[in-house]
């Protein structure tokens, strides 16, 4: 994703910044200039010149977003998605920075790969940063060569579609990720407890007839990493898509005990619950599944409270061949990208009244401090100029056949959302603005 | 044929709709006036004097999964009404290729079919199918979902012996949640005001069993079950089923198998039921399925108008 190097500038004018690291929540202009945030003034002090203006007034003005869990399905599967459709996808909801998962075909287990998915041929649209497979294949078996991943590129390890079961293959994980400080990205999910579900245990599933994933079958894998975490200093967890009240209970007793456990929630997560499942439709079939009113309270709160670190979307496109069948043989995913903004705006902020700054870290500095992405998910002088600026009264309809995925497996397909993204500035030039 | 078949368009979801009027899906979704409607057509129907309602009509029996009792008599059902009936097995047809469950359902509308019976291993598979085809769907048993036509001749069962189903006071007893015959039924004692018990060791019927309609119970104890009821409905139990749970067979056998003594806690004039196959000697015992309160044998009986009445309703022509 670069740009000419050609000097270029461009002057936000009029908007409300807000950015949480250098806490900033005011009127304020900013001028970017060559890929990075060169001046930072109030309204109409900044005198030098630009080639760009925008108009940002009445618009909130914040850090470009980041989504620590897309799956862009290249290499292997394009016909679900490219990495160019996934990201124009996530330019269109406000993302200047995704990380993708290694669940392609091939696997991404070796520096080769993630050398690949960060060729400028790739046609990415936003910044791109690979997660490499924790094992090799994502097996389970065998580690794969955490440190050749991190110098190519990668910024994890996953194994993430599933989750690294084997105790000792854990502990090797979190050990090697003391050592080279680099963030182990847990899908948990005991797949002992899973075999043939398709959907959250609960009144729902008996009445459905599916078999049910019980939430301990979440809790107790983040319990058991949480505890290993603990065991070497500087280990770095990071819990992807938690879903449950159970697994939150662990996660916040490892961050008191000054564990470096981290957690991401996704938008479906606090938007729906397991009674959303209806008429069989697999637009509402994920993993982790839709969980009950209580985890959804919980995870409300935990969005709030701080113990979750990020809002990541989960964006898992799929094709309608592999979603247009019975429910129990349907693939596990929805797509998110586009509607991660209006979603967090509607339910966190209009209902729970999270205030907007707190929704703005957990898009920007919340998950770049998890995988370390200096220079980004704030605005601060000489910060990459990744910038988003949205509205957030804007009240809008979500149409999924207009979605810029390749794929239209959503769940939001017609809703009413509040807020929604304007412009997407990656590296100082605008990606997508809103028509 | 005036109808086109829908075909899929690459790149888009198939368009889909909501199910064609004359669908059997399931009781959960069926007006209490829909149910009455066809337990009185139901009585009207004798498989003895052909009435050649639905002549020329197609009826297409997809099975994915044995069935005896269901097959026949659907089959016999929609023969009386002067029916044609082709029977797909899912052993034996493209669907042993990898054919998905849409396409199959497209080519039966493409051959003809003016109506479909499906029955399937997974649940919402006719229901997948009904939004996407513009002929009615008949769910004739959905994974653990529901077997609706099997409550509905159960009903009809219970009403050549009582007045009414409201105020009955019925047992369901055994593996309920693995049974779609106990879902359905639960929906349809439910929506008529029956009282129901359900029970079963927690195994078989987990506590959340009791939000699965308004106005359930649930009892640990046969007896307890047992004990005054004008219905008990026993459900098979699958000896397989038991294999990764907690629960022995003798167990089950000793704690909640109907026996004669049992079953003389209900009402004197009670109905034993039970939707099939039996397996006597675990969830029953041998004198029990022949005693004379049993309707085991009437109910298989029973099947035959209940399902003209269903195909006759779904093709338009009562
Ligand atoms: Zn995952």
């Amino acid at each position: 994703m670069k740009q000419s190097s050609q000097s270029h500038s461009l002057l936000i004018r009029n908007g409300h910044l807000i950015d949480p690291v250098a806490r900033v929540d005011a009127l304020m202009d900013i001028l970017l200039r060559d890929g990075q945030v060169s001046e930072i003034a109030p309204p109409n002090k900044i005198r030098s010149g630009a080639d760009e203006k925008f108009d940002a007034k009445g618009l909130i003005v914040a850090p470009g977003f980041i989504d620590l869990h897309v799956h862009l399905r290249e290499p292997g599967q394009n016909y679900k998605e490219t990495i160019a459709s996934g990201t124009a996808a996530a330019a269109a909801g406000g993302f200047t920075s995704v990380c993708c998962m290694p669940n392609t075909m091939p696997v991404l287990d070796s520096p080769e790969w993630v050398t690949w998915v960060r060729q400028p041929q790739r046609g990415a649209v936003v910044n791109v940063f690979p997660v490499g497979s924790a094992t090799q294949a994502s097996k389970g078996a065998v580690l794969t060569d955490f440190r050749a991943l991190q110098r190519a590129g990668a910024v994890a390890v996953t194994d993430d579609g599933k989750p690294i079961l084997n105790e000792t293959t854990m502990r090797d994980a979190l050990r090697s990720s003391a050592e080279i400080n680099f963030p182990i990205v847990q899908h948990a999910e005991d797949t002992r407890l899973t075999q043939n579900c398709s959907m959250h245990e609960g009144p729902t599933s008996l009445r459905l007839g599916l078999r049910g994933m019980t939430d301990a079958a979440e809790a107790a894998i983040v319990d058991r990493d949480v505890q290993l975490a603990q065991q070497f200093s500087g280990a770095r967890l990071h819990v992807a898509h938690l879903s449950t009240a159970e697994a939150l209970t662990a996660v916040r007793r490892g961050k008191r005990n000054r564990a470096r456990v981290t957690c991401e929630v996704t938008p479906h997560h606090f938007a729906l619950t397991d009674s959303d499942v209806r008429d069989y439709d697999t637009n509402f079939k994920m993993n982790p599944p839709l969980r009950s009113a209580s985890d959804r309270e919980a995870l409300l709160a935990a969005l709030g409270d701080g113990t979750v670190d990020a809002i990541a979307t989960d964006h898992a496109p799929h094709a309608p061949h592999e979603k247009v069948v019975e429910f129990e043989r349907a693939a596990f995913g929805v797509t998110g990208l586009e509607t991660a903004l209006g979603l967090a705006i509607t339910v966190l902020h209009g209902r729970q009244k999270m205030p907007l700054a707190r929704i703005v870290e957990l898009l920007t500095a919340g998950p770049a401090r998890v995988v370390d992405l200096r220079g980004r998910g704030t605005l601060l002088r000489g910060s990459h100029a990744d910038v988003t600026i949205f509205d957030p009264k804007k009240r809008w309809t979500f149409d999924a056949a207009k979605s810029r995925s390749k794929s239209h497996n959503t769940p939001f397909d017609g809703w009413q959302m509040t807020g929604k993204v304007v412009a997407t500035i990656v590296a100082g030039r605008i990606v997508y603005r809103s028509s | 044929m005036s109808t086109t078949v829908r075909q899929r368009t690459t790149g888009q979801q198939p368009v889909t709709r909501s199910a064609i009027r004359g669908s059997v899906l399931g009781i959960e979704g069926m007006p209490m006036h829909e149910i009455d409607r066809l337990l009185q057509l139901a009585r009207k129907m004798n498989p003895l004097k052909a009435r050649p309602l639905l002549r020329g009509k197609r009826v297409l029996l997809l099975f994915y999964e044995p069935s005896t009792r269901t097959r026949a008599s659907f089959e016999i059902a929609a023969k009386s009404l002067g029916a044609m009936t082709t029977l797909i097995l899912s052993s034996g047809s493209s669907i042993e290729k990898g054919e998905s469950l849409l396409d199959t359902a497209y080519t039966l509308r493409a051959v003809g079919a003016d109506v479909i019976v499906v029955r399937h291993p997974n649940a919402g598979a006719p229901h997948l199918m009904a939004r996407h085809l513009d002929i009615p769907v008949i769910n004739a048993g959905d994974g653990m979902h529901e077997h609706p036509t099997q409550a509905l001749l159960d009903a009809y069962t219970i009403l050549r012996h009582k007045k009414k189903l409201n105020g009955l006071q019925v047992a369901i007893v055994g593996d309920l949640y693995h049974s779609r015959v106990a879902r359905s039924a639960i929906h349809l004692f439910s929506k008529v005001g029956a009282r129901i018990t359900l029970c079963g060791p927690p195994e078989l019927l987990p506590e959340i069993s009791a939000t699965l309609a308004p106005g359930l119970r649930i009892s640990r104890s046969c007896e307890e079950a047992v004990r005054g009821a004008d219905v008990v409905m026993v459900l098979r139990v699958q000896r397989e089923r038991l294999a990764g749970l907690k629960l022995s067979l003798p167990d089950y056998i000793s704690r909640y198998q109907i026996t004669m003594t049992r079953l003389r806690l209900a009402k004197n004039d009670a109905l034993l039921m039970h939707p099939g196959p039996i397996i006597r000697g675990l969830e029953i015992t041998w004198d029990v399925a022949d005693c004379p309160q049993s309707v085991i044998v009437e109910e298989v009986k029973n099947g035959v108008p209940l399902r003209m009445a269903v195909l006759a309703r779904a093709l338009g022509k009562a």
